[in-house]
């Protein structure tokens, strides 16, 4: 869908943990040839939760660069005025209690709140994205903020340990001062049961191949070719592209796939560094990008979730954004060059700590 | 010895996704029906190959799912003998044609392995080594047994394994059917993950959908490829009981059979489809089969004389390797192959080899031009 009116990001925060582990260690765990997965899955490490982090917390800390952020670049602005919050998690601390009313709290939110938590794996976190930038856009809310973050869960041994990990990023939703204009939208949902956890299991379960082709690479380039429909842009009209990174590879295969160029994508892969953060992917790859881009560039988005469905979304940068990150600390880069790694061993004491 | 292939069809094999179990057996009886000129009436009892669909789908009695395609509902028998399976539904064809009590009759076999996870696929393929014996084994593991053993007692190698799929992935390359159509050179396929050593990733066969069919015939048919002989023959449940393990005994005693039904020398035979589910099997198949002597299979394959153009083409459709290994249909798909090849004036004679587990089923077909 095309958006007339004006709507889009006003500000946005990331977080990441501290800690982080090289696969080369779950390799060796797992009598892997040392760097085998690594290169197959084009990651190299991936970040690993403390003991006191969760998707609350990841949600918390994004969210209160973003309200920095916020507040630092106009005097109007003010938290209050945020009145929707949509957390989206597939590791929402509680099966029934939701995350955000913890995270409005901590925030320090108005009351006057319109909340959910979303769960859609991990296109969770840029549907709230778009519902926020519904809800600003009816009049709804003068401010919406949407968070994706996770803490993902794999069985030690699986493919999924390789590179399941945690993050987040928050973005709020406005009209005026925009960072960065959404000019179009579009989603695409079907039943394909690719991946899932029962109630009262403790990992996700997935299809193996099953959740290549038909699934991540078929909802993906549906939601961008109708976007890109939509909005009567060629590939080559746009400045950066951003595919969800379950791992390095299948981003790569499908922009090249839709006529984009790794130039194009190169920006979004910080799941090299971190490993696939689920909800949180997509909004830590826009930040990468949002990081970097300067003013004009059109930015394609495309997030995917099992189960499964796509949101698509383009944004055009403004010179606020250039203007704003002048005095941004704590880019993405910092956090990635702040990691520390840490053993398979201290890892797997993490994760024990984390289920039992 | 009068049968005719009077009718073939192979489905494309791969991640077939959008088909089920149902839908693989009902292109493949369609398809072979409309390919042969007939009308289902005529045909008289239908033979069911497949290995697992009991584990993989949830479905048994396959007899009566594809007897149920046609309005006269003939008799049905659904046939397993691991990746065999295909090979001995044709031969229960046969048998059947050979006794005259039908003279036109389908057999079909499908496997719909992609609704499991890889894990789970390979515990179910695993329920074709002996239980007692060898629990807990893979088929990789089982190979890389077989293949340490040929290595050490004839020198095979390393290149010489990965020469096989390089080879199969080529010829693949003009099968349409093919599941992979994908080059590998010899750095590639010697550098793959690690499986069972010595096999790698890309010394194994792939987990395949896919379903073949075949109507067989007493009645003459011009311009038909004919079954000029066939073998059938076992060999012990698990590797501890064979009397050696650089040979399949009972891939050479199928051979013995089929070669002396159709009169012929393995050196008559210009174009074969083999078993080639590891590397190294096709490496045992191409010496048990007589086309090289023992232990001389994989410089052959290195030196390029069972590729297009060499002394017997081997795997031209790209084998289990590249076309793929639906199971239950891999025996009927290499017939339908090769019958193929046949009626397009190929060659004079073609040869079908089909295995199941670690080499304790063996089955040969040899087929005329007419």
């Amino acid at each position: 869908m095309i958006i007339k009116k004006s709507v889009g990001i006003v500000s946005y925060g990331t977080y990441l943990p501290h800690w982080a582990i090289a696969l080369g260690e779950i390799e060796q765990v797992n009598g892997k040839e040392i760097g085998a997965v690594s290169k197959s899955l084009r990651v190299e490490q991936k970040t690993v939760p403390a003991a006191d982090e969760d998707t609350a917390t990841i949600a918390v800390a994004a969210a209160q660069q973003a309200l920095e952020r916020a507040q630092q670049a106009s005097q109007r602005f003010s938290k209050s005025k945020i009145s929707s919050l949509f957390i989206g998690s597939e590791s929402h601390p509680y099966a029934v209690k939701p995350t955000g009313t913890m995270v409005a709290q901590a925030l320090g939110l108005s009351e006057e709140l319109a909340m959910a938590d979303l769960q859609f794996a991990c296109k969770a976190g840029t549907q709230g994205m778009q519902i926020c930038a519904s809800y600003v856009l009816s009049g709804f809310s003068e401010y919406g903020l949407a968070v994706g973050a996770d803490t993902a869960q794999a069985e030690p041994g699986d493919a999924l340990e390789y590179s399941a990990a945690a993050g987040g990023a928050a973005y709020i939703f406005g009209k005026n001062k925009l960072i960065a204009k959404l000019l179009a939208t579009v989603s695409v949902a079907t039943d394909t049961p690719d991946f899932w956890r029962r109630p009262g299991e403790v990992y996700p379960q997935h299809g193996g191949r099953f959740t290549g082709e038909p699934a991540y690479f078929y909802h993906v380039e549906q939601a961008t070719r109708l976007l890109l429909a939509q909005t009567k842009l060629r590939p080559d009209q746009i400045d950066y592209c951003i595919f969800h990174t379950p791992n390095g590879k299948f981003p790569r295969r499908v922009a090249k796939k839709l006529g984009f160029t790794q130039k194009q994508l190169s920006s979004s892969l910080v799941v090299e560094k971190i490993g696939n953060t689920y909800a949180g992917a997509v909004p830590l790859a826009l930040a990468s990008v949002l990081d970097q881009a300067s003013t004009g560039k059109k930015i394609l988005v495309t997030a995917y979730g099992s189960g499964a469905g796509a949101d698509s979304f383009l944004f055009e940068t403004t010179p606020n954004l250039v203007q704003q990150r002048k005095k941004w600390k704590n880019l993405l880069a910092d956090r990635l060059n702040s990691l520390e790694s840490i053993s398979y061993q201290e890892y797997s004491n993490l994760m024990k700590g984390r289920y039992h | 010895m009068n049968i005719f292939v009077a009718g073939r069809y192979s489905t494309k094999v791969g991640e077939l996704w959008d088909l089920s179990l149902a839908d693989l057996f009902v292109e493949a009886v369609n398809g072979v029906i409309n390919q042969a000129e007939l009308e289902p009436p005529q045909i008289e009892a239908v033979f069911v190959a497949s290995k697992a669909a009991g584990e993989f789908n949830h479905q048994l009695h396959l007899n009566a799912l594809v007897s149920q395609f046609f309005k006269h509902q003939p008799p049905a028998m659904r046939i397993e003998g691991a990746c065999a399976s295909g090979g001995l539904a044709l031969i229960a064809a046969e048998q059947a044609l050979l006794s005259g009590q039908y003279k036109t009759v389908l057999v079909v076999g499908a496997e719909k392995m992609t609704d499991v996870g890889a894990n789970r696929a390979t515990e179910i393929l695993s329920m074709a080594a002996s239980d007692d014996l060898e629990r807990g084994s893979t088929f990789p593991g089982l190979y890389a047994l077989l293949a340490e053993r040929h290595m050490a007692e004839f020198g095979t190698t390393r290149e010489q394994l990965s020469a096989v799929a390089v080879k199969n992935h080529r010829q693949a390359l003009n099968n349409p059917l093919a599941q992979f159509h994908q080059e590998f050179n010899l750095e590639q396929v010697s550098c793959s993950p690690m499986i069972a050593s010595p096999l790698r990733l890309l010394d194994c066969s792939p987990i395949s959908d896919g379903a073949a069919a075949v109507i067989l015939t007493s009645k003459k048919i011009k311009n038909k490829p004919r079954i000029i002989g066939f073998g059938h023959a076992q060999d012990s449940l698990d590797l501890a009981h064979r009397r050696t393990l650089t040979e399949l005994v009972a891939t050479k005693r199928a051979t013995e059979q089929a070669l002396a039904m159709a009169k012929l020398t393995p050196q008559e035979i210009s174009l074969a489809e083999v078993h080639d589910c590891f590397t190294i099997a096709e490496i045992f198949a191409i010496e048990d089969l007589g086309f090289f002597k023992k232990g001389d299979g994989g410089r052959a394959t290195l030196a390029g004389e069972t590729a297009v153009g060499g002394k017997v083409v081997v795997n031209q459709s790209g084998g289990l390797k590249a076309f793929g290994h639906p199971i239950g249909a891999t025996g009927i798909k290499q017939l339908v192959y090769v019958a193929d090849q046949l009626e397009q004036d190929r060659c004079q004679y073609g040869l079908t080899h089909n295995v199941g587990g670690s080499g304790a089923t063996a089955v040969v077909h040899i087929l005329s031009k007419q």
